[in-house]
C-alpha cells in the first residue's frame, strides 16, 4: 500500500463510507477514535494487507495488491467477500494491483493467494459485516443479536436497510488482528460454489484493456533495437537514417538504444533503418552441452560413491500469449505512472524507482488483468524500457514486445540435470535414496515417500540462460525424476508401480488422492494392448496433493498420443470446483507440452527456437480425455491450485510409455521427434 | 503500394489511411483502436488475430490491408453489436472456456467461422477445424465442449 496515503487521504478518494483495515501484524491491530474516525492516525499502519470499502452508496470497494493473471484470483476474492459480507457478488468490485491504491504486495506467485489473501479478505469482509451491524443496532436502538445480513441487506424485525442507507454520512475506520476466526467451510453459502468468472462478459466482447491494448492521449510508439546474441557490446551505431524520419526520436543509453515514433509502423521502420555493430561475448555453452556444464560448473558435487542415474530436463520457455507490454507517462510533476502486466507490481516499482533514483511514491505501477504468466512475468523489462523512452521522448511511450522478443530476451524455466539412486527390499520396501538436482531448483526435491535413508541436495551452478519462476519451479522437474525412478525400482522387483507408492506412502493425504486417481482412471482392470501403455505418479507440492494416471498410445511411426489423463488433486476446502478443474486441465495441458516437445534451442548466445513456428506448444490435438477428481477437504484449510496438478503430468507419461515400449525416456522433452530409435536413454555427459 | 482510405468494419465504412501493405491486425488496433483483436506471434501460427473477412476466419497478423479492402470485416466488437452475446460468446462464457482470455476473442471468431461451415460440428472437425488456435492456458477441452453446446443450440451467425 501506500504507507503515504493517509486515512484521510482515504475518504477524499473514494469518498464517505466506512472503511476495513486487516493487520498482518496483530499488535498494531486497534479501532481508532473509537470506531468513529474521529482521532484516526494520521498515517495507514504498514503492515495492512488488505483494505475494503463501503461508500456511503453502498457500493463495495475491495483492494488488493494481488493480481489477475488468468488463475481466477479475481473471482476468489470476490466469493471470499461476499460469503462474509452477505452481499451480492455483483455488488463487488475488486481492486487489484494498483500501487497508489492497494496494500503493499510481495507479487501473484507460489499459489500464495488462496492459503493468505483469500482469508484475509474473508476477515476484513467479516469485520465489515460486524460494523453494518453496530450501525442498524445504534440507528434502529434494537438488540445486535437481532439484526441479520442477507443478500447485501440489514434487517431487524420491523427494519430494514440496504449497506448505504447504513454507512451514509459516515467515515468510520476499523483496524482489525488477522488472527479473527471464521467459519468453517461446512457453513459456507457463496465460497465453495462455482462463481462464474466475474468480468468473463469483458473478455469474451474483447472490451477488456490488457496492457497491450492501453492508450494514452499523445502517447507515442517505442520499439527497442535487441543485440545480436546474449552479452553483447554495442560497438558502432549508425542512427542518421532512423533519425531523418519525420517525428522519429533515437534513444542511446551505453548498450541500450530505442526509438520513438508516432505509430507503430514508423517505429518498426525506424528500428528497422538503424545500422549497429556489435562485438559478441563469448557463449558459456550450448543446448547439447548445458547438461555437462552444469556438472562440471557445480558446487558441492558428489565425487564418486553410488552409481547415479541421469536425468535432465531443458529450458522451456512460458510463451504467455499475451508478451510483455507497459506505457509509461511521466506527470508534469516528475511522477511516473506505468501500466504493465506482471505477477509483481510492486516490484516493478521498485525497479523503476531504483533506475530512475526515485521514491516509491513517485512511482504507480497499475497492472490490467493479464493475458497469462505462469511465473513468467515477474520482471518489469517492458515497464523500464517504456520509462526510458518516454522520459527521453517528453510524451507516453507504448512498447509491446513482439514474440521473438518474449522468447529470446525474457527468461526461462531452468534446465536441469538430475541424478538419483535408491535401493528398494525384496517386499517393496524403499531403503535408500539419493538424489542431486543440478541447476534446476529445489522446489519439491524432498520425497513425499518414507525412506529410512535419504540425501537430497540442489547444486547451484553458473547460469548459461536468464532463469526464473515457472508453474511449479523445479518440482516438474523434481517430480518427474522421482516419480520416473520409483517406476524403475517398481519394475526392478516386478511390483506394480501403484502397489510400490502404497507400500512406501504413509501420509494419509497423499495415499487418499493415489487411490483416488487409481480407482477412477480403473487402475488395476487396465488391459494392455500393443502400442498402448499405462503410467501413474504422484506427488506434494505448495500444500496440495496430486496423483496422476496416464494413458498413452504410440503409432508404429512412433509417435506419441496421450489418450487419457486422470487426475486427484486435494487442496484442502474447495473454493470454486469448477475454476480448480480448469486449473486442473490447464496443467495437464501445459505439463504434456513440457514432457513430450517443448525446449529451447540455443546456440553462440542466440535462441535458436525464438517464434511460435520454431518452437511447439500444446494444441487442441494433442489433448488427451482429461478426468479430474476433485477430493474437498473442508475440515482442512485451502490451499492454492495454479502449480501442483503440474508435477505429476510429466512422469505419469513416461511411465506410460516405458509400460508400452520398455524404452525409459529420462529427459524432457521426451519425444521431441516420436519416439527415439536405438539406444533409450540420450548420453548427456 | 498504394494508400487504402476505407474499410468495411463490423458494418460501418471506416475512413482509415494506411499503406496496403500493412497488416489488417495493425490497422485494426493501431488506426481503429479495435483492440479486441489480439496479436499473438505475427506469423500466423496461434490464431489470437482472428477475424471474419467475407465471413471467413482469416488471421489479420498476416492478411495485409490491401488484400480486403473491398471485403466485410468483423472483429469480436462487431459480434456483439448491441450488448446481446452472441451464442458462441454465452456458450465459451457457460463452459468456462477461458483463463486469461487472450486467446478469447480469436477463439470465438475462429468457432463462428467453423460454425457457418459445419453447423453440426463433431468433435472431430473441432479439434481439426481450430487447431490452429494456441490456448496457452489449455482451456482446450473447455473451448471443444462450448462450440459443440454453440452447435447444439442450432447456431448459423
Amino acid at each position: 500500500m501506500s504507507p503515504h496515503l493517509s486515512r484521510r487521504d482515504f475518504f477524499a478518494v473514494l469518498g464517505g463510507g466506512i472503511v476495513v483495515l486487516l493487520i498482518a501484524d496483530d499488535a498494531d491491530a486497534q479501532e481508532t477514535g473509537g470506531g468513529r474516525g474521529r482521532g484516526m492516525r494520521e498515517q495507514l499502519p504498514e503492515q495492512v494487507s488488505a483494505w475494503l470499502h463501503i461508500g456511503e452508496n453502498g457500493a463495495v470497494t475491495v483492494f488488493t495488491g494481488k493480481v489477475e493473471v488468468g488463475q481466477n484470483a479475481r473471482t476468489s476474492l470476490t466469493q471470499a467477500v461476499a460469503e462474509e459480507l452477505r452481499a451480492p457478488a455483483e455488488s463487488i468490485r475488486m481492486v487489484m494491483g494498483d500501487t497508489d491504491l492497494t496494500p503493499y504486495d510481495m507479487g501473484t506467485f507460489g499459489s500464495r493467494t488462496t492459503p493468505t489473501m483469500w482469508p484475509q479478505m474473508r476477515k476484513a469482509a467479516a469485520a465489515a459485516r460486524e460494523m453494518l451491524i453496530d450501525l442498524a443496532a445504534e440507528k434502529w436502538n434494537v438488540d445486535r443479536a437481532s439484526i441479520s445480513v442477507t443478500n447485501g441487506h440489514v434487517s431487524a424485525a420491523a427494519h430494514s436497510a440496504n449497506f448505504g442507507e447504513l454507512t451514509h454520512g459516515q467515515k468510520l475506520t476499523k483496524s482489525i488482528p488477522s488472527s479473527v476466526t471464521l467459519e468453517p467451510a461446512t457453513e459456507w453459502r457463496v465460497a465453495g460454489t462455482s462463481l462464474a468468472k466475474v468480468n468473463g462478459p469483458q473478455i469474451v466482447t474483447g472490451a477488456h484493456k490488457y496492457s497491450f491494448d492501453v492508450s494514452r492521449p499523445g502517447m507515442l510508439h517505442g520499439k527497442v533495437l535487441r543485440p545480436d546474441s546474449f552479452g553483447a557490446q554495442l560497438a558502432s551505431l549508425d542512427s542518421s537514417a532512423a533519425e531523418a524520419m519525420p517525428g522519429v526520436k533515437v534513444v542511446r543509453d551505453g548498450n541500450f538504444v530505442g526509438v520513438t515514433a508516432p505509430d507503430m509502423p514508423a517505429a518498426e521502420r525506424a528500428l528497422a533503418a538503424l545500422k549497429a555493430q556489435w562485438q559478441p561475448a563469448a557463449a558459456p555453452t550450448n543446448s547439447r552441452d548445458v547438461f555437462a556444464f552444469f556438472k562440471s560448473h557445480a558446487q558441492n558435487a558428489p565425487n564418486g560413491g553410488a552409481a547415479l542415474t541421469k536425468y535432465s530436463v531443458a529450458y522451456i520457455a512460458h510463451v504467455p500469449l499475451e508478451p510483455r507490454a507497459a506505457v509509461a507517462e511521466w506527470g508534469s510533476d516528475g511522477k511516473l505512472t506505468v501500466w504493465t502486466g506482471t505477477q509483481r507490481p510492486f516490484g516493478v516499482r521498485s525497479e523503476l524507482a531504483a533506475k530512475f533514483g526515485l521514491t516509491d511514491d513517485r512511482v504507480h505501477v497499475l497492472m490490467p488483468d493479464t493475458g497469462s504468466g505462469y511465473g513468467g512475468k515477474h520482471e518489469g523489462d517492458a515497464a523500464v524500457e517504456a520509462a526510458v523512452l518516454a522520459k527521453a521522448a517528453g510524451k507516453p511511450v507504448k512498447l509491446n514486445w513482439n514474440r521473438e522478443e518474449e522468447m529470446t530476451w525474457a527468461y526461462f524455466r531452468p534446465a536441469g540435470l538430475i541424478e538419483v539412486t535408491g535401493k528398494v527390499s525384496p517386499d517393496g520396501t524403499l531403503t535408500n535414496w539419493e538424489f542431486h538436482n543440478y541447476n534446476s531448483g529445489s522446489s519439491g526435491l524432498n520425497s513425499p515417500y518414507e525412506v529410512a535413508s535419504k540425501h537430497e541436495q540442489f547444486h547451484q551452478t553458473p547460469m548459461p540462460l536468464r532463469q526464473g519462476s515457472y508453474r511449479g519451479l523445479a518440482a516438474t522437474a523434481n517430480h518427474f525424476v522421482r516419480e520416473s525412478y520409483m517406476d524403475e525400482l517398481a519394475h526392478s522387483i516386478k511390483m506394480d508401480p501403484l502397489e510400490f507408492r502404497l507400500k512406501n506412502a504413509k501420509d494419509e493425504r497423499l495415499r487418499n488422492a493415489i487411490a483416488a486417481a487409481a480407482d477412477k482412471f480403473g487402475w488395476k482392470a487396465r488391459r494392455k494392448t500393443a502400442g498402448r501403455g499405462f503410467g501413474i505418479a504422484a506427488g506434494f507440492e505448495k500444500g496440495g496433493y496430486v496423483a496422476t494416471c496416464a494413458e498413452v498410445s504410440i503409432s508404429p511411426k512412433g509417435e506419441v498420443h496421450v489418450v487419457r489423463i486422470v487426475e486427484a488433486f486435494e487442496c484442502g476446502a474447495i473454493v470454486n470446483p469448477e475454476h480448480l478443474r480448469n486449473q486442473v486441465d490447464g496443467a495437464v495441458a501445459m505439463g504434456i507440452g513440457g514432457a513430450l516437445f517443448e525446449h529451447i534451442d540455443f546456440e553462440d548466445g542466440r535462441i535458436l527456437t525464438d517464434r511460435l513456428s520454431k518452437y511447439r506448444v500444446p494444441r487442441f490435438s494433442d489433448m488427451p480425455v482429461i478426468e479430474s477428481v476433485l477430493l474437498d477437504r473442508k475440515d482442512l484449510p485451502s490451499a492454492g491450485a495454479g502449480e501442483t496438478p503440474i508435477v505429476g503430468v510429466a512422469p505419469a507419461i513416461g511411465n506410460a510409455i516405458f509400460d508400452a515400449t520398455g524404452k525409459r525416456l529420462r529427459s524432457l522433452p521426451m519425444v521431441p521427434k516420436g519416439m527415439p530409435t536405438g539406444e533409450s536413454t540420450a548420453s548427456l555427459l | 503500394m498504394a494508400s487504402i482510405t476505407e474499410l468495411d468494419v463490423n458494418g460501418t465504412r471506416r475512413r482509415i489511411g494506411a499503406d496496403g501493405e500493412r497488416s489488417l491486425l495493425s490497422v485494426l488496433r493501431d488506426d481503429l483502436e479495435l483492440t479486441g483483436t489480439k496479436f499473438g506471434c505475427g506469423e500466423g501460427q496461434c490464431a489470437a488475430c482472428t477475424v471474419l473477412v467475407d465471413g471467413q476466419p482469416m488471421k489479420s497478423c498476416i492478411t495485409k490491408l490491401a488484400s480486403v479492402a473491398a471485403k466485410r470485416i468483423v472483429t469480436i466488437e462487431g459480434l456483439a453489436p448491441k450488448g446481446k452475446l452472441h451464442p458462441v460468446q454465452e456458450a465459451f462464457l457457460e463452459a468456462d472456456a477461458l483463463q486469461c482470455g487472450w486467446c478469447t476473442p480469436g477463439m470465438i471468431m475462429g468457432a463462428v467461422g467453423l460454425l457457418k461451415r459445419f453447423p453440426n460440428a463433431s468433435e472431430a472437425d473441432i479439434v481439426k477445424g481450430m487447431d490452429g488456435h494456441i490456448c496457452r492456458c489449455g482451456t482446450y477441452p473447455r473451448v471443444v465442449a462450448a462450440i459443440r453446446a454453440a452447435a447444439r443450440k442450432g447456431v448459423h451467425a
